[in-house]
């Protein structure tokens, strides 16, 4: 809300600065954003004398100055009549701007020479009169501008309301609070209505048929109008709010609706058939022409004022061009009204038509003022143009609004809710300061009756609101609360994220966080199959870009493209993760469920390459990094098959990944064509796990077993087996016999090639044996061992190689 | 005879000090010391000295042997670690060249933030909690005191799924959602991922919000203001100055939206705190009656307070980011410098 400070000054006394008093409504709850300064719109203009003023030798009708400005003399020809010497005048020199932006040059009028030009107070907008020489007052010093020197600048302060103060969206309303908070009095704009003696009643009539959208609807009528334009004091305080002037009917109108905060309409009407004004609610499909020019089909239930045969505008919204004032309008229907706040809401949201209105009435007006602001317009309008009021105004007010009275106030709440001791005389001068009625009801307790401006003050809370904001917040003590110890609840899943984090970036890893938005082709680059589960999209009705138009049900497509936007800037080598939530659509209108994920992505070198050797990321680097986590977490069963693979995974270097039965993710090499879709030049390795589940598997079990004091014997053994087969196979074969004293099986070597038949692998494992309670014997450790060879071989088929 | 001892003394030390390495020193030892050395030359010749002298010559002369011996014994040392130390810096690396390591990672600006503001809120006894991302409008607002059709959902764009269906605006619902669960005493700090239908220089269609709850007997706006300052100057620094000043949110009553002294400017004006001297921090309040009562709490024996944060916001401000888009481009040469 834009607040003229002269325009404030109406209606209060200020005597403090324009930073001091922004100062002083932001610390009452109306934040100044900004404070302006607006300057009339004409510069270089200063005060003069005439010296002496002759006829122009070759021109009837104009005259030749000398003017000074108190240190130089100026030669201006001028075609005034008003002028004469020792007159004191505004003088454009040289270089100076007036309005319409012309600027004043040197010139040469019929053979004479013009340095600059004598002003009338039209042609600089400060007043209406263009029928000669603005005569300045005596006393101003010459050579001053005139802005100063005529105090022409005012300042505006960009107030922003909050939505619950509707009672602060005019400059009476800002002007109370004012008052209220430098202690001053409003002074309201007197209103004394000249109405002629012909009745209202027997020229028009006001019908309402929807009594719960339009509690209330109040008309006059001005005959005799002259339409033109408006004097120059509304222009000013009209630019001062933003608002355009139009004519002095339209003008009168939004002056008031800034004054007093009630939104008004003129209606021309000529246009209004059989005279009269119908309220009602909107037909299905009727279509209308707004003052806008704008045509548009009308939602069911909206708010119509219309006359005897059509709407005439769209209530609490906008005027129609079927019934505008216009240039030959000779008698105006001026309408104020009280509009149900949630239907003017409801339709200027689906008629996407925020108007000033509309803003008004669906943060709720004054019920009680409606009829002063209409007395108010209409005695504008007459005064303006010239018009007569009709006796008498319509005051149709079948349902009246609720308004409130006598809240119980208790000092003792006030006391428990905000910490502050505040005496009883203080409380009750600062809810009077604010139009509060307070009537004592026995000990510190009151009953409050708020202004019927005041919508918002219901129950006890707001008034201790009221109270705390004028008292000051700054005045409230600072302390600790003094409640008691109570238990903190952990969330095993959060804390697992941290431990996370601190694994993954000392692994080098850096935490990336991505929109949870993306977009819906994602599942088509993933080339995820039609029945897959993260095919089930959150869609947004109504997202900013369709890029960002769908939840995201994996986070795989974010971290690559990521890494696409990395690779663009340069950064080849990327190690990222990210953690949040994928969100999948089980049915609609129900909350779909929400999966906590974990996903890194890995690409170019695992190392940075600074004086080593760059060696590039592969599976196991992913992998390894993974192994850390599971061990920190001391998860034993956990296990990777590669039957399980994604469609946006390659085949061959992809896996699942089990703890124990459950599923919790996959890894693996991306697809090559998936990079070549997403455009993506380098290799790249992604994982993604679940870390609902992972949360629940993690133990934090640890058991000391005791260490032995006898040595291991270890034997190693290359077995020849089929190059396809998987490792953990071999491991597991192994293991499964549970042979107590064999207490490690690693894996030191594998090769193919050279020295090996095609399609076979050699695969070179540890064995290591040891018991807790003795030195093992060759002889013993042999036996064990031989069986344990036996027996796998027998199972799988292998070979030992160099047998 | 006296005298040439003294005088062997003499030679066989100066001889000493021109030894550089462990063979000279050696030859020292030899030509003084050694079975056919000076010295034992001169012992062999005792019998020319008078009698009278002969103690005191013995004397002298074992003294001379002692000194010259334990002389060329330190010397010997000395060299012998020299030698020792001449071959190690053979070896010498260039300590200058980077270190061999895993580079570490770094931490999502905005988490580390995160982070820090609930290990604070932990010290006052907060527990951390989480509610959905995609929300019932209930929660997102109903309970919260903003009905359908009320201008203060103007203050939030939302985007919607279903009618009845948001994507969070706040992390507020999780305290509706937290109290329906639990009796009072509350004390909660809810974290999360929020949004809202805006993009511009600051704003992101998706950001971070913190929201705290403190739900006990006696709470008053007081204690607001003292965990809100503790915090604030936690997070900050001691010396910040902060201001506390009527507001409006419709689930709290009163409120108070939070600024503290401009971090860049110190308060004189500048470009961002848009020339007032005071930076927006949090928006806070007394939870209102009215979001009580929907979860079933008397507000006549409990009160408590809400407050409300972004925290991109805090970190455009801590590390003088000024684009808060830069948070979710998610450029490593960005991340790589928190």
């Amino acid at each position: 809300m834009l607040v003229s400070l002269k325009w404030l000054k109406d209606y209060v006394n200020i005597n403090v600065t324009a930073e001091e008093l922004a100062e002083k409504l932001t610390m009452a709850g109306l934040e100044v954003d900004e404070i302006k300064t607006i300057r009339p719109s004409f510069s270089g203009v200063v005060a003069a004398k005439i010296i002496s003023v002759k006829p122009h030798p070759a021109a009837d009708k104009l005259f030749l100055c000398d003017v000074t400005d108190g240190s130089q003399t100026y030669k201006v020809v001028c075609g005034a009549q008003n002028i004469k010497a020792g007159d004191i005048v505004p003088l454009a020199k040289v270089g100076a701007t007036i309005p319409g932006g012309h600027t004043i040059k040197s010139s040469v009028l019929r053979g004479e020479k013009s340095d600059g030009m004598l002003c009338s107070e039209a042609e600089l907008s400060t007043g209406d009169d263009s029928s000669g020489i603005w005569q300045l007052p005596e006393n101003l010093t010459l050579g001053a501008s005139l802005e100063t020197s005529l105090d022409l600048n005012d300042t505006v302060l960009d107030v922003s309301i909050t939505p619950n103060r509707s009672d602060c969206l005019s400059i009476i309303g800002i002007a109370r609070e004012v008052a209220a908070i430098i202690g001053e009095k409003i002074k309201n704009p007197v209103g004394r209505i000249k109405e002629s003696i012909e009745e209202v009643s027997s020229q028009t009539s006001v019908t309402i048929i929807d009594a719960g959208l339009c509690p209330r609807y109040t008309a006059r009528l001005i005959t005799n109008v002259n339409v033109g334009s408006s004097p120059a004091w509304i222009k000013t305080k009209l630019e001062s709010a933003g608002i355009r002037s139009i004519n002095n009917v339209v003008d009168v109108t939004n002056f008031v609706m800034l004054e007093m905060g009630q939104p008004l309409h003129a209606f021309d009407f000529r246009f209004l058939e059989q005279g009269k004004i119908i309220v009602r609610k909107s037909k299905d499909d009727e279509e209308f022409t707004s003052l806008d020019g704008k045509t548009r089909k009308l939602p069911a239930d909206t708010l119509l004022i219309c006359d005897g045969v059509k709407p005439v505008a769209i209530g609490g919204i906008m005027g129609g061009l079927n019934s505008e004032v216009k240039d030959d309008t000779q008698i105006v229907l001026l309408e104020s009204a009280y509009f149900n706040p949630v239907s003017i809401r409801r339709s200027a949201r689906k008629l996407a038509m925020p108007t000033d209105a509309s803003f008004r009435f669906e943060r709720g007006i004054d019920p009680e003022g409606v009829v002063r602001a209409l007395d108010r317009a209409a005695q504008l309008i007459a005064d303006l143009s010239g018009g007569n009021i009709y006796k008498n105004c319509i005051d149709e007010y079948p349902q009246k609004v609720p308004i409130v009275k006598d809240i119980p106030l208790r000092l003792s709440r006030i006391m428990q809710l905000t910490g502050t001791e505040i005496d009883a005389k203080e409380v009750i001068e600062i809810l009077q300061s604010i139009g509060m009625i307070v009537v004592s009801a026995g000990k510190d307790n009151y009953l409050v009756t708020p202004p019927t401006f005041r919508l918002d003050i219901k129950r006890e809370i707001d008034l201790i609101e009221e109270v705390i904001r004028i008292y000051g917040y700054d005045r409230v003590p600072v302390r600790l609360p003094n409640v008691a110890a109570i238990e903190m609840a952990s969330n095993p899943r959060m804390d697992l994220e941290e431990k996370i984090r601190h694994i993954l970036i000392g692994t080098g890893y850096s935490e990336v966080v991505n929109y949870s938005f993306v977009t819906p082709e994602f599942t088509d680059y993933l080339c995820l199959p039609e029945n897959d589960e993260r095919r089930r999209l959150v869609r947004i009705k109504n997202p900013l870009v369709e890029d960002q138009s769908v939840m995201r049900t994996t986070m795989v497509f974010g971290l690559l493209d990521t890494m696409k936007k990395n690779n663009n800037n340069g950064s080849l080598d990327l190690k990222i993760f990210e953690m949040g939530c994928v969100f999948i659509n089980h049915k609609t209108d129900e909350l779909p469920e929400e999966k906590n994920m974990l996903a890194f992505l890995l690409t170019g070198a695992t190392t940075d390459n600074l004086w080593g050797n760059k060696i590039n990321a592969d599976f196991y680097d992913l992998k390894g990094c993974l192994e850390n986590i599971f061990y920190d977490f001391k998860l034993k069963k956990c296990s990777y098959r590669s039957s399980i693979s994604e469609p946006f995974l390659h085949p061959g270097k992809s896996c699942g990944i089990y703890i124990g039965e459950f599923l919790v993710g996959y890894m693996g090499q991306v697809h090559p064509d998936v990079l070549e879709r997403m455009d993506l030049k380098n290799n790249a390795y992604v994982l993604e796990i679940n870390l609902d589940i992972l949360a629940n598997q993690v133990s934090s079990d640890i058991s000391y077993k005791e260490i032995s004091k006898f040595p291991a014997v270890t034997r190693d053994v290359a077995f020849l087996i089929p190059a396809e087969m998987e490792t953990n196979n071999m491991v597991d074969i192994v293991l499964r016999q549970s042979e107590e004293l064999l207490e490690n099986v690693a894996i030191f070597d594998i090769y193919a090639g050279k020295g090996i038949a095609e399609g076979i692998k050699s695969l070179g494992l540890r064995f290591s044996y040891r018991s807790p309670d003795r030195t093992l014997t060759d002889v013993e450790v042999n036996s064990i061992h031989d069986k344990i060879v036996q027996k796998t071989v027998g199972l799988t088929g292998a070979k030992i190689r160099g047998e | 005879m006296i005298d040439d001892l003294q005088q062997l003394e003499k030679n066989a030390l100066a001889e000493l000090k021109k030894a550089t390495n462990e063979d000279q020193a050696q030859a020292v030892r030899t030509k003084y010391l050694g079975r056919k050395g000076l010295l034992t030359g001169l012992l062999r010749n005792i019998a020319q000295v008078p009698d009278a002298e002969k103690h005191l010559f013995g004397k002298r002369s074992n003294e001379v042997k002692d000194i010259l011996s334990a002389k060329i014994d330190e010397v010997l040392f000395q060299q012998s670690l020299r030698k020792k130390s001449d071959g190690l810096l053979k070896g010498k690396i260039d300590v200058t060249l980077p270190g061999r390591s895993v580079k570490f990672g770094r931490i999502h600006p905005v988490i580390q933030i995160r982070r820090e503001i609930c290990a604070i809120f932990a010290s006052f006894g907060f527990s951390i909690v989480e509610g959905p991302e995609v929300e019932l409008d209930y929660y997102n607002f109903e309970a919260l005191n903003i009905p359908k059709d009320h201008p203060a959902r103007d203050m939030q764009d939302t985007f919607y799924i279903e009618e009845n269906i948001v994507l969070r605006t706040h992390t507020s619902p999780v305290q509706v959602r937290i109290m329906e669960k639990v009796q009072p005493p509350v004390r909660i700090l809810s974290p999360g991922r929020v949004y809202r239908r805006d993009s511009d220089v600051s704003h992101t269609p998706m950001f971070h919000q913190i929201e705290g709850l403190l739900v006990d007997k006696g709470v008053s706006f007081a204690d607001l203001k003292g965990i809100l300052t503790a915090f604030l100057k936690k997070i900050f620094g001691m010396d910040t100055t902060l201001r506390f000043r009527p507001s409006f949110f419709p689930f709290t009553e009163p409120s108070a939206e939070v600024d503290i002294r401009c971090v860049m400017c110190k308060g004189s004006g500048c470009r961002v705190c848009g020339q007032s001297g005071w930076l927006e921090i949090l928006g806070s309040g007394m939870v209102d009656p009215a979001v009580f009562q929907n979860v079933g709490y008397d507000s006549e024996e409990y009160t408590g307070f809400a407050f409300g944060l972004g925290l991109e916001r805090i970190a455009m401000l801590k590390y003088g980011v000024s684009d808060i888009r830069l948070f979710f481009e998610n450029d490593i040469r960005f991340l790589k410098q928190f």
